[in-house]
């Protein structure tokens, strides 16, 4: 079966490499996620070019993201400690919503790169392992900066007996977080591909509707759960 | 660098699905450098604007609520001072009305009297003419009843 649509070509796991020294880079990440990052930081200047005390405009999508992100951040970790870490939270949200997005809404094939192809810059394994591992290391920052040594009490809380498992959970926690992400949104790139690859006409939208759907909601899950290991690390048990 | 698991169509040695390379540090970098920067641009401005606002909302409505208090201890002051006015205006209308009474009784009792007084005068006066009058008409009446008398004694 060898068709050649124009917009229905089917590549996996096909990089275009960049080489800085021996380091091999994936640079249709880093394009398309500079373009995402520049649209987000496109919106975020022209929205708070003049702040006004009423609102108009961007500044009240903006204005909405901020209380929705507080609203978040402020839920999972706590009303103490949840201002430091309100930009740190809001940066994954958005940064993977717009990737999330982007890689579903912007018209990628239009742009012929030599080898792979540009999409979701969280459909990257890198990416999302990237994002996970500073998820893992901000909680333990959290945590220690906020009790000390003493955040390794949170280890044999409520028994000793959780030691382990406490363990274990902080290499599954990046682990589920990257996977759950990358594997989301590669999987509905896939499915948007392979539906657009045998049917190119109207059966792909419910599954690209399906996709956007998604794409939101793992931002959310994803900025949630970091949220929620930072309150975790930094939670006073009372006892 | 070493890929762990590749595609079919992946046919160069390079590339697969799980190709984990230098992209991961540069990406976490690039994510720091994100956080500090929507941080500068995004969080902190709508962050203030917000509270601001919020303290704007707040403060403006506990000096509406002071407003409030201070026009319904006016409201109750100027009830007060108004049925005080209306009290002070009912008494005036009445005291005016004894008054005017008063002075309209006083009046009409002045007239009567004078008008009595000027009555029982010019009676007094009709009383006196009246006697002159008589007084007169007798005197002629004797002068004529002479007079009648001299004629016939004349004849």
């Amino acid at each position: 079966m060898i068709l050649h649509l124009p917009l229905a070509e089917l590549e996996v796991g096909q990089h275009l490499y960049w080489r800085i020294g021996n380091l091999n880079l994936h640079g249709q990440v880093f394009i398309s996620s500079w373009i995402v990052i520049g649209a987000l930081l496109a919106v975020v200047v022209l929205g708070t070019r003049r702040m006004e005390r009423d609102p108009k405009g961007l500044q009240n999508l903006l204005e909405f993201l901020w209380d929705y992100i507080r609203d978040l951040a402020r839920d999972q970790i706590g009303e103490k400690a949840y201002r430091d870490w309100l930009p740190f939270i809001g940066t994954l949200f958005l940064f993977i919503f717009v990737s999330n997005w982007g890689g579903a809404l912007i018209p990628w094939k239009l742009i012929h790169l030599p080898s792979g192809e540009l999409g979701a810059p969280t459909a990257d394994i890198n990416t999302t392992i990237a994002l996970a591992l500073l998820v893992s290391l901000a909680y333990f920052y959290a945590g220690l900066s906020r009790k000390g040594l003493r955040y390794f009490e949170y280890y044999v809380e409520p028994t000793p007996i959780m030691l382990p498992f406490k363990i274990v959970e902080d290499f599954t926690k990046p682990l589920s977080l990257s996977f759950r992400l990358f594997g989301n949104i590669l999987a509905d790139e896939l499915v948007v591909a392979v539906l657009a690859f045998l049917v190119p006409l109207v059966v792909p939208l419910p599954a690209m509707f399906l996709g956007l759907f998604t794409s939101a909601i793992q931002a959310l899950i994803f900025a949630t759960l970091a949220a929620y290991y930072i309150g975790e690390a930094v939670h006073e048990s009372h006892h | 660098m070493h890929s762990w698991l590749l595609l079919a169509e992946a046919a160069t040695p390079k590339g697969g699905l799980f190709d984990l390379d230098a992209t991961l540090p540069l990406m976490a970098v690039q994510v720091v450098i994100l956080t500090f920067i929507l941080n500068a641009l995004f969080f902190r401005p709508v962050g203030q604007a917000v509270e601001e606002r919020e303290g704007f909302i707040s403060t403006s409505r506990a000096q509406a609520k002071e407003k409030l208090a201070q026009a319904e201890r006016l409201e109750a002051d100027l009830k007060a001072q108004l049925l005080e006015a209306r009290r002070q205006s009912q008494s005036v209308i009445v005291e005016a009305e004894q008054e005017v009474d008063r002075l309209y009784r006083e009046a009409l009792a002045l007239a009567q009297a004078e008008s009595n007084s000027q009555r029982e005068s010019s009676r007094r006066q009709v009383e006196v003419q009246k006697q002159q009058a008589f007084a007169g008409l007798d005197a002629q009446a004797e002068r004529l009843g002479a007079l009648i008398v001299d004629r016939l004694l004349a004849v």
